[in-house]
């Protein structure tokens, strides 16, 4: 026997297992599924429905409450157990519901399949209709349909409301026959805080709540299970699709095998849409035509050569995809490389976490997330800045909930009282822009309090003495000064980070979107390293990504300065390495970045822009820019599912798969490489996008010919260290986290253990130099931008869901309320948005969530662009992303006559 | 949008059990002040307290002492307990809801009289029973039952 393992019986069958275990527990462990309706291994235990009663030692006892004995003998099935879990089937089925013939559940509902198992042929105690039963389904929300008459009232969903989403927001409501799980005072689920994770209908045993679309579309039996990733987020979600007939049925799995959010659960029904792009168009007298491949790719090749004839292969410019799948990315590289024969290939993660590319691989050797989501569970102190990850990362947000009701500490940095910030032990609200002060503070009260870690940073780390002189002058008055932090709340923070056993650093675009980005990144990561948090679990610093293969993408090169595996181009032996296994040359030169190309468009001296899977119309800042950009190329040809905002402006358009039409794989923000699998064809004569490279680049002379993504993955193995033991084969399960470097080898969940992969952490000093453009007389606030829950990035799919659509229809700015009584503006206002470049006329919501002298704009509504207001010119040095969380504006109503 | 939430920041870390223990008596008091538990009201107890509004929603659901309706000036309950009923109570509940011209569970449209129905208020020796306003009332007929309902009337305010 194990040390603190208890060795039982349970139908004579012996198990070992933790001590604590719940029987029921236990017994899965022998193969043996006890009966249970209130029960889940991720929720506490309630007791309440009494079906898992077992016999311990010829005593009854309840499955889920009674912990596993040392030496007790378990019986789960025969004699009175059998009559008494018949007994508690029918007291709940005295009130049967009427519609099982046409129930959804019908088919995978465990109160069905318990009946049947206990032989409920007849009911002792059926009675006269009760008001429950005559309570009519309940939809007052546009995705969660609720049946009291099929409640059995086990409470998980109140529980998974509670304990998984901080949410409460179902609860029982009445009593006897009466009782039903509802919303405080009954009212409509989208009065609430409810979130619409749907949670509660994944845990849900019976068919009492289901997906709203969901009614009469298809049996259970009828449906095939895919099992594949979430195309939203960078969580990275594994999903299973549930079809009939080619559509979208229903979503389950997730991380436990149920926690999702709102997009994956509720928002794929984009690939159904009627207006996906289904054959190739060409612009002919100025309007785009159908066309078929062969006429569309010929052209595009054909105005790809005489580009490359006239003005050279530096004239031509591509935008990859964080949308796309890893296959699809290296291809895209390789295209524009090899084919074309220009570094000129970037994406969007240029406009996101560029700086922690750069900056964590300054500081520690590799950009990336250095430990794993769940890990974040393990932390006793967490410090959050820059994320809103509630709405941005939801499943992140779980794991924070459930290690701060664990008693882990929480300290939130952001201007915005972002959710998080209801729960945080600390919170910070310096001013945008100034987050190079606050994190040299930080480190200024570790040094100056001898809270560091003097062990780790001198075994592991150098060029200490560069930080503390840089850090020197931030004392917390003057830090006060700078950013509006507190010298106690400064102070506080400090004591809670360095002094927690383990902490880690969650951030997102908050910190990146700077003139500073890469400073930021950098000042968080010596401060990781200062108190030797980084290389155990529960510890790291951890950028989320924003894209579902934003990682992936970074990983496989569609960066102008690393080929995959951030392999540099720069040098001439990785250059020769790729030469050799593609046949040809890798350009020496590094590219322009995205936010380059755009300008060297609109300079003339870009002629030719493959976009795939990117909306720069809506998503790069200046958008009047983008605008005389795109209109001054030669040829722009956009790959998309959707005619974009961008594909408007486009002389090809060719039609892609989505997720759900192709196989690949995403890299998730964890690192984790997971395979996306194809449930669906593709609409119309619409393509994966690695064959419309394939197709394209051959046409270009230059072949390519795969017959499966997992070709292209095997050569990306070869050719990329980091990736160099991945292969679908290894892929089945829950995917790999990169660095995997040789088939027999595990993947890595935490980064930098034994050393960092630069060898030593090296401290960087930086300093404030504060926003780059401060708020002033003529644009009095200062505006920063960001996501909601319930759509992404450019809506190109969320807008066409109906439901995410209802929830959020438009844009808006948010104020405080001090703010809004000097603009003379209330919540419902129009009001107008200006800044030096554009501006927008948008919705006021007035709250306390803002801070003073700041706007928040979501970036998502083409029709109120925050890039419309965003500046292009004010670059972070290093990693050229443009100040996007710090602009200057001004306010006025508007008043329509 | 998610609403803000005044309760969720304490209830996070765990709910101190005494606050879910004061959540009963102060919708007692609530409801003494009120005669009902107004919905802004709840909202406010949950804030104070909490907890989450559907725990205060799902208590005060829950208990047959709270109501969610405004109710009458004065409460009138007729017993049709086993003793009550075979003593009459039935009739005297018809007679009730015949003069008052409410059913039992209502309130009169001039706000002075809530009439309940009860299943036995443990004094089945004065069967068949009425209550009014928390005096029990014994031995009834129709009659006796009438005059005494008409009492409350009585004691309203001119012009109520």
């Amino acid at each position: 026997m194990s040390s603190g393992g208890v060795e039982l019986t349970i139908d004579g069958i012996r198990v070992v297992v933790p001590t604590g275990t719940p029987l029921l527990e236990a017994a899965r462990e022998a193969g043996i599924e006890i009966p249970h309706l209130c029960y889940h291994p991720a929720l506490s235990s309630a007791g309440t429905c009494g079906l898992c009663v077992v016999e311990v030692d010829g005593k009854l006892a309840q499955a889920c409450r009674e912990a596993a004995s040392h030496g007790s003998d378990v019986r789960t099935e025969g004699g009175r157990i059998g009559q008494l879990r018949r007994l508690i089937l029918e007291l709940i089925l005295s009130d049967p519901p009427r519609d099982c013939l046409t129930c959804e559940q019908a088919g995978s509902c465990d109160l069905q399949r318990y009946a049947y198992r206990y032989q409920l042929d007849a009911n002792r105690f059926l009675g006269p209709d009760h008001e429950r039963r005559e309570a009519a389904p309940r939809e007052d929300n546009p995705f969660i349909r609720y049946e009291p008459e099929k409640c059995v009232l086990c409470g998980r969903c109140v529980r998974a409301c509670a304990e998984i989403q901080g949410r409460h927001v179902l609860g029982y409501a009445g009593r006897g026959f009466a009782t039903e799980v509802a919303s405080a005072f009954r009212g409509p689920l989208t009065e609430t805080s409810c979130e619409f994770c749907g949670q509660c209908l994944a845990v849900c045993p019976s068919g009492a709540l289901s997906e709203r679309g969901r009614r009469f579309t298809a049996g259970e039996w009828e449906l095939q299970a895919v099992q594949t990733v979430c195309p939203f987020c960078g969580c990275g979600c594994p999903l299973t699709l549930h079809l009939a007939e080619g559509r979208i049925v229903r979503v389950s799995g997730g991380r436990d095998g149920f926690r999702l959010c709102v997009k994956g659960r509720f928002g794929l029904s984009f690939v159904h849409r009627e207006d996906r792009l289904r054959v190739p168009l060409v612009r002919r007298q100025g309007a785009h035509t159908a066309s078929s491949w062969e006429e569309a790719l010929g052209l595009l090749a054909d105005k790809l050569r005489a580009i490359r004839g006239r003005y050279g292969p530096q004239a031509i410019a591509g935008l990859s995809s964080a949308k796309c799948t890893n296959e699809e990315n290296y291809l895209f590289q390789k295209l524009m490389r090899a084919a074309l024969g220009t570094n000129h290939v970037d994406h969007c993660a240029r406009l996101c976490h560029a700086p922690t590319v750069a900056g964590l691989a300054q500081a520690f050797g590799s950009g990336a997330m250095t430990n794993s989501i769940d890990d974040i569970e393990e932390a006793t102190c967490i410090l959050v800045t820059g994320s809103n990850t509630t709405e941005a990362h939801p499943i992140v947000a779980q794991a924070i909930f459930r290690a701060v009701r664990r008693g882990a500490r929480l300290i939130v940095a952001d201007p915005r009282r972002i959710e998080l910030a209801d729960i945080a032990d600390v919170h910070l609200r310096q001013r945008p822009g100034t987050d190079v002060a606050w994190l040299n503070g930080l480190a200024h009260v570790i040094l100056a309090e001898g809270l560091w870690d003097r062990a780790f940073v001198e075994q592991r780390c150098e060029d200490l003495d560069a930080l503390r002189e840089a850090v020197e002058p931030y004392t917390p008055d003057v830090v006060e000064e700078l950013t509006g932090v507190s010298d106690a709340d400064l102070r506080r923070a400090a004591r809670l980070y360095a002094g927690a056993e383990r902490a880690t650093f969650v951030y997102s675009m908050g910190i990146t979107q700077h003139t500073s980005g890469t400073d930021n990144v950098l000042a968080v990561a010596n401060l990781a390293m200062l108190t030797g948090h980084i290389g155990r679990h529960g510890t790291g610093v951890n950028p989320l990504r924003g894209q579902n293969n934003v990682q992936g993408a970074c990983d496989l090169g569609a960066l102008p300065n690393v080929l995959p595996g951030y392999q540099r181009v720069s040098d001439p032996e990785v250059r020769a390495k790729f030469a050799r296994a593609w046949g040809a040359q890798v350009p020496v030169e590094s590219g322009l970045t995205a936010v380059e190309i755009v300008d060297a468009a609109r300079a003339g001296s870009i002629k030719a822009l493959l976009v795939m899977g990117e909306n720069p119309m809506v998503t790069h800042p200046d958008q009047r820019h983008v605008r005389e950009a795109l209109e001054a190329l030669d040829l722009l040809a956009v790959v998309d599912i959707f005619p974009s905002e961008t594909a408007e402006f486009a002389h090809i358009v060719l039609p892609a798969a989505s997720f759900a039409e192709k196989d690949g794989t995403f890299t998730s923000t964890e690192r984790r490489v997971q395979r996306l699998r194809r449930a669906l064809p593709p609409p119309g004569q619409a393509l994966p996008d690695w064959e419309i490279l394939c197709r394209l680049s051959t046409r270009l002379g230059f072949s390519m010919a795969y017959g499966h993504p997992r070709e292209i993955m095997d050569e990306i193995a070869s050719l990329t260290p980091i990736y160099g033991g991945i292969s679908y084969a290894r892929l089945e399960g829950e995917g790999l986290q990169w660095p995997c470097t040789s088939p027999d080898h595990p993947g890595t969940s935490v980064l930098h253990q034994q050393a960092f992969t630069r060898g030593k952490g090296r401290f960087h000093p930086v300093r404030h130099h504060g926003p780059s453009e401060p708020p002033d007389a003529d644009y009095p606030l200062a505006l920063t931008t960001g996501r909601v829950l319930y759509h992404f990035h450019s809506r190109t799919m969320t807008r066409r869901v109906g439901g995410l659509q209802e929830m959020v229809p438009e844009g808006y700015v948010e104020i405080h309320p001090e703010d809004a009584s000097r603009f003379k503006l209330e919540t419902g206002a129009l009001v107008r948005v200006t800044s030096r470049r554009g501006s927008i006329v948008t919705v006021a919501r007035v709250t306390g969530r803002a801070q003073e002298g700041t706007a928040f704009v979501p970036f998502h509504f083409a029709d109120a662009a925050a890039n419309a207001l965003t500046a292009r010119d004010t670059l972070d040095p290093d990693s050229k992303i443009p100040a996007l969380k710090a602009c200057a504006v001004r306010l006025e109503p508007v008043v329509l006559d | 949008m998610a609403k803000e939430r005044g309760w969720q920041a304490r209830l996070f870390r765990g709910l101190p059990a005494e606050h879910e223990a004061k959540l009963i008596p102060l919708l007692q008091q609530v409801q003494k002040a009120y005669g009902y538990l107004p919905p802004d009201a709840l909202e406010r107890v949950a804030d104070e307290l909490g907890v989450p509004p559907t725990r205060v929603h799902g208590v005060a659901s829950f208990y047959r002492q709270f109501t969610d309706a405004p109710r009458g000036r004065h409460t009138v309950q007729v017993c049709l307990g086993t003793a009550c009923h075979v003593g009459g109570g039935k009739g005297i509940r018809d007679v009730l809801t015949q003069v008052l011209g409410i059913q039992p569970g209502a309130t009169t449209p001039d706000g002075a009289i809530t009439l309940e129905e009860v299943h036995c208020l443990g004094c089945c020796s004065l069967a068949p029973v009425i209550v009014v306003d928390g005096v029990a009332y014994g031995r009834n007929d129709r009659k006796k039952a009438l005059r005494t309902l008409m009492e409350c009337y009585d004691h309203e305010p001119p012009g109520a």
